[in-house]
């Protein structure tokens, strides 16, 4: 453990920062030892036609309890959804079941190899076929892919389906269309699939600016790129006016399904308009978000773009059995293998315990907390867009900015001293000081009451002692940290001494 | 709550939602089980599966069966490692930005290369992004990519061209290799990378000093994949003159799982640093001098950089990268040594054994690691079955992966192999 | 505060004339907007620049914002203190924190930017 107690001297043993891995234990000491040699030893050198490795790599040299006393304290430093409410707007920190750890670690699916023959992996093909057909069925949309990774590599999938979309009807097109109130992917993503960035104005409800929209959609537009409900929370009411807009001109409509957990069971992208959606299983579907990953974005598109599909793809064959397919006009492969498959049984499981009904009692309840933090909140805080919100909603921290120079960095910061993980700051880009609070069906009453009494006591904190919040926070393990002197001198390696 | 917010009932709440497109009726879905039912079905899936790793498997070519040490999933499935979200908070996010740091500095050590990130999805879009790398550096347009490379990298690689960002051009196979005189032929001053694997994807080590001095003669870029279980034994491609090493870490301390979630591994050279894509975690210290950890350098990526960042990446694969990072620092310097030369030894001892059968022919002779191909003189097909049947996956038949391979059997030996086992299976394969 | 020596531009950079040599940086209202400078990335010695187009960014820790040249002319010298040193900008914008220098080749570019009095009105109407 890490000694905090400020009494006892600084240079006390045990005192101050936790050794890295590399700083622990002595150099004779291992951990894992694997069983003699069974067969005659081949000569390194020779086998590797004299490639052999010269300079060990410098690793760990640590016994089984020096790794469980390390982790150990390296989580203890880690806030979880398991340690408090993480209301991060458009990240859907729900809680992660355990059945789900559970069911992905279960031989029969942890210890497949991606080459096995067919036959004998009939129940994961089924899996990825059962889960493939729920989504389609949440979404509206029949085509679905389990391939990509992420939300962004579902974002890049599907554009560059849309790509051989158009290039198969002879007109390939240039630009995609983002709103300004788009997530960072959005425009990235339109990069790296070949197009250029058209970027257009929201309205003054946060919603998309139809005239805007019609005045930039012309026939070298290949896509829109929109959030619905938006990364303000809003749905937006125009939407069947937008996607009749931009397939008026042949192009085609898109959804960063980010926010799908306002809508599940209440309503479908496909029935929108939106001729492919990516969805985020380690948001909506409770996979968890695992430090940075991994997750899994599919991407799901109506019939017209189902020959496009990334593959190979898990499909129920005729006689009942599973196999693999590719569709006839494929845009080849995103990734190795088939997709997360160790994500993938999570959102299954969670889909075969929640149910159809389960699911849109999800959505419900996500939104009704929202709304309800929400209206607890505006009184306080600007809320620049009062309408009842789905899922989120941003508050604005200019008038605490304004009135007492504290700015919503400040506020979160306190916010970790309250126990509570903050929300998302500063976005979307079009809400100065943005505060965006998702608080998600898994938080109780009592855990959002918690939240409000928290903000409403930083708030009151910053006419008081304005500098108290410019100094937090003051309980975690490390205070604020020096951001610019990591972008400036990066240290990003430990260095043996040795090395140097 | 409903009082609260003003509403009598929820579907108020979905007013903004238009008629046209609310959904009228119930998914279509199954109601939900409770837990025990839950279970029930999904072990049921399980169950009707056949895993590799309760086989004795030979079965390698990306994906491989390497014994996981017992502490590396307990240390995976504390909830503060699995629940918690992107570090963006650094101060209460410190376990996860420590291991990114210390995992960071393992990739370099395995690799030799000055500087790594926090990972991305896989071996495959790991290389993919280090072509659209060099492109950005050497700010020119084509990769030449060896025909030896893993076939499905090479589809994803030509999937991402597609976008017009890249030209692909592939170097073809020869003698199981690539040669430096064919490579010469297709580099030009219009190429940002060469693009290689070594081990390749039938197992052999290529001549990457050579292929790396072709690159650099005509200014590109030197990309080599690496298999990271072999560091321990295998000299790393910055000796060769590497200037982006990437892979699939899935060997350290990540089960199969069918293929994913894998661990995208990528490092690179300190000049390259700012066009690295990705996210990377740095050191600095806090307003008390208490060293800490923190994403840094995140004006490359594309919250901030949007449409001209260095990839639209917006993970990693945090947990993998734990599960690595705890894998190597269970079996350190001595133990991943132990281990490849496990590998190597036992894979030599089988190749000489299925030749000495009569049953199968070595098209080549190229060095190898842990992995080889062989030509089987009966039908692939039918022995992989008959041998599934005996409780052994037989390699992989890379006729089903590349027509062009048909007939070729590439057999993987990692150290969890035994010489009973091994001997067993060529009896039995030489009885069919 | 801004120095009255200098020639300014919308841009927020300002300009040392010096025969036909031009110093050029951003200005200490540039600097406070960004933050803490990080990086910055100038072009190399020889370099044609045009007035209007952008010749580098400048970063701080959560932005990226590009650098527009405000005359026409080829690059003489560049600051190479800011590659370890970039904090410069923000605590000495107009001395040390100097980006590049450049040889003018249209003098008459210099009437169309600001004097010093001219700047501060044009901070305070865009706050």
């Amino acid at each position: 453990m890490t000694i905090r107690d400020p009494r006892i001297p600084a240079d006390a043993p045990g005192r101050g920062p936790r050794a890295l891995i590399f700083e622990t234990g002595s150099p004779e000491s291992r951990c894992f030892e694997i069983t003699s040699l069974d067969v005659p030893e081949v000569s390194m050198d020779e086998a590797l036609a004299g490639h052999s490795r010269t300079t060990p790599p410098h690793l760990p040299h640590v016994t089984e309890g020096e790794i469980a006393r390390h982790y150990h304290h390296l989580a203890s430093m880690n806030f979880g959804v398991d340690t408090g409410s993480y209301p991060l707007g458009s990240c859907t920190m729900k809680y992660n079941p355990r059945l789900n750890e559970d069911a992905c670690r279960l031989e029969g699916f942890a210890g497949l190899h991606p080459y096995q023959p067919i036959e004998t992996v009939q129940g994961a093909l089924g899996l990825m076929v059962g889960l493939a057909e729920a989504l389609a069925e949440i979404s509206g949309l029949p085509g679905v892919t389990l391939q990509p990774a992420a939300g962004a590599h579902g974002e890049f999938s599907a554009l560059m389906m849309f790509r051989a979309y158009h290039t198969a009807q002879g007109d390939p097109r240039r630009r995609v269309i983002i709103p300004d109130a788009a997530h960072g992917t959005n425009p990235a993503t339109v990069a790296m699939a070949g197009y250029e960035v058209t970027t257009i104005p929201s309205d003054a409800q946060g919603a998309v600016d139809l005239d805007a929209l019609r005045a930039a959609l012309d026939t070298d537009v290949a896509a829109l790129m929109l959030t619905n409900p938006n990364t303000l929370g809003l749905f937006d009411p125009n939407i069947v006016a937008i996607t009749e807009a931009v397939h008026s001109v042949g192009a085609l409509a898109y959804c960063d399904g980010a926010n799908m957990n306002a809508i599940m069971g209440k309503a479908r992208p496909g029935d929108m308009g939106f001729d492919a959606l990516h969805i985020n299983l380690h948001k909506t579907f409770s996979t968890p978000h695992g430090g940075g990953g991994p997750g899994a974005g599919p991407v799901c598109v109506t019939a017209a773009l189902m020959p496009y599909l990334p593959g190979p793809l898990p499909v129920r064959l005729e006689d009942g059995s599973f196999g693999l397919g590719w569709t006839e006009r494929s845009i080849g492969r995103v990734r190795s293998a088939f997709g997360n498959f160790g994500v993938l049984v999570r959102a299954y499981a969670y889909v075969l315990a929640l149910g159809g009904d389960g699911l849109r009692a999800a959505s419900e309840q996500a939104v009704l907390s929202a709304n309800y933090l929400k209206e607890k909140l505006k009184g306080t805080y600007p809320l620049p867009y009062d309408r009842p919100c789905m899922h989120e909603f941003v508050l604005s921290g200019g008038l605490l900015r304004k009135e007492y120079g504290v700015h919503t960095l400040d506020v979160a910061k306190r916010l970790l001293d309250y126990g509570i993980h903050p929300p998302t700051i500063y976005f979307p880009l079009i809400v100065d000081e943005a505060i965006m609070f998702e608080p998600t069906e898994t938080e109780s009453l009592e855990d959002l009451d918690r939240m409000v009494a928290a903000m409403l006591a930083i708030a009151a904190e910053a006419a008081t002692d304005p500098d108290l919040l410019h100094g937090a926070p003051y309980d975690t393990p490390v205070r604020r940290l020096d951001e610019a002197r990591a972008a400036r001198q990066p240290d990003l390696r430990w260095q043996s001494p040795s090395a140097e | 709550m409903l009082s609260a917010v003003g509403v009598a009932t929820i579907d108020e709440l979905f007013d903004s939602v238009p008629e046209a497109v609310r959904l009228q009726r119930p998914l279509a879905l199954p109601d939900g089980l409770s837990e025990m039912q839950a279970a029930s079905e999904l072990r049921a899936l399980a169950d009707a599966n056949v895993p590799a790793g309760s086989m004795v498997s030979f079965a390698g070519a990306g994906c491989y069966d390497h014994y996981i040490p017992a502490v590396v999933d307990h240390v995976v499935r504390r909830p503060e490692f699995f629940t918690a979200y992107t570090p963006y908070q650094p101060e209460v996010s410190q376990g996860t930005l420590q291991n990114i740091y210390e995992f960071q500095t393992m990739i370099c050590e395995l690799t030799g290369m000055d500087v790594a990130n926090a990972s991305m999805y896989d071996g495959a879009t790991a290389f993919v992004e280090a072509g659209l790398m060099a492109s950005r550096v050497t700010r020119r347009h084509k990769v030449v990519v060896a025909g030896a490379v893993h076939p499905e990298w090479r589809v994803v690689l030509n999937t991402y061209a597609a976008s017009g960002n890249i030209e692909v051009v592939t170097c073809p196979v020869e003698d199981g290799l690539t040669a430096p005189a064919t490579l010469a032929l297709l580099v030009d001053d219009s190429t940002a990378a060469v693009l290689v694997a070594s081990p390749n994807f039938l197992g052999h080590l290529e001549d990457v000093a050579t292929l790396g001095e072709v690159a650099h003669a005509a200014g590109a870029l030197l990309v080599v994949a690496v298999n990271p279980i072999l560091a321990g034994v295998l000299e790393p491609p910055s000796v060769a003159g590497a200037d982006i090493v990437v892979g699939e870490g899935q060997p350290l301390g990540n089960t199969m799982s069918y293929g994913g979630p894998g661990l995208g591994f990528f490092a690179c050279r300190q000049a390259h640093l700012r066009q690295l894509p990705g996210r990377i975690v740095g050191r600095t210290v806090d307003v008390d001098g208490t060293p800490a950890f923190v994403l840094t350098m995140q004006t490359r990526e594309q919250h901030i950089r949007r449409e001209k960042a260095t990839s639209n990446i917006c993970s990693n694969h945090a947990l993998n990268a734990l599960a690595a990072a705890v894998y190597l620092s269970a079996v350190g310097t001595s133990g991943l040594e132990d281990v490849g030369r496990a590998c190597v030894s036992k894979a030599h001892y089988l190749r000489e054994a299925l030749l000495a059968t009569g049953l199968f022919e070595a098209p080549w002779s190229a060095p190898f690691a842990y992995e080889f191909a062989l030509r089987y003189t009966g039908d692939v097909a039918a022995m992989h079955a008959r041998m599934v049947e005996c409780g052994y996956l037989a390699g992989v038949d890379l006729g089903t992966i590349d027509p062009g391979l048909d007939g070729l059997v590439l057999f993987a030996v990692t150290e969890k192999r035994t010489k009973a086992q091994m001997d067993a299976f060529v009896l039995e394969v030489a009885s069919l | 505060m801004n120095p009255a020596d200098l020639r300014y531009d919308k841009e927020h950079e300002w300009v040392r004339v010096e025969g036909d040599t031009a110093t050029i940086g951003i200005s200490d209202f540039a600097q406070d907007q960004l933050g803490e400078v990080v990086y910055v990335d100038l072009p190399s010695v020889g370099d044609e620049l045009a007035a209007g187009e952008t010749f580098g960014e400048i970063e701080s820790v959560k932005s990226v914002s590009e650098l527009f040249a405000p005359l026409s002319g080829t690059i003489l010298e560049i600051n190479d203190e800011l590659g370890t040193s970039p904090e410069s900008i923000n605590s000495d914008p107009y001395g040390a924190g100097w980006m590049v220098k450049l040889t003018l080749s249209d003098a008459g570019q210099l009437e169309s930017l600001m004097s010093a009095d001219e700047y501060e009105s044009f901070v305070a109407n865009e706050a």
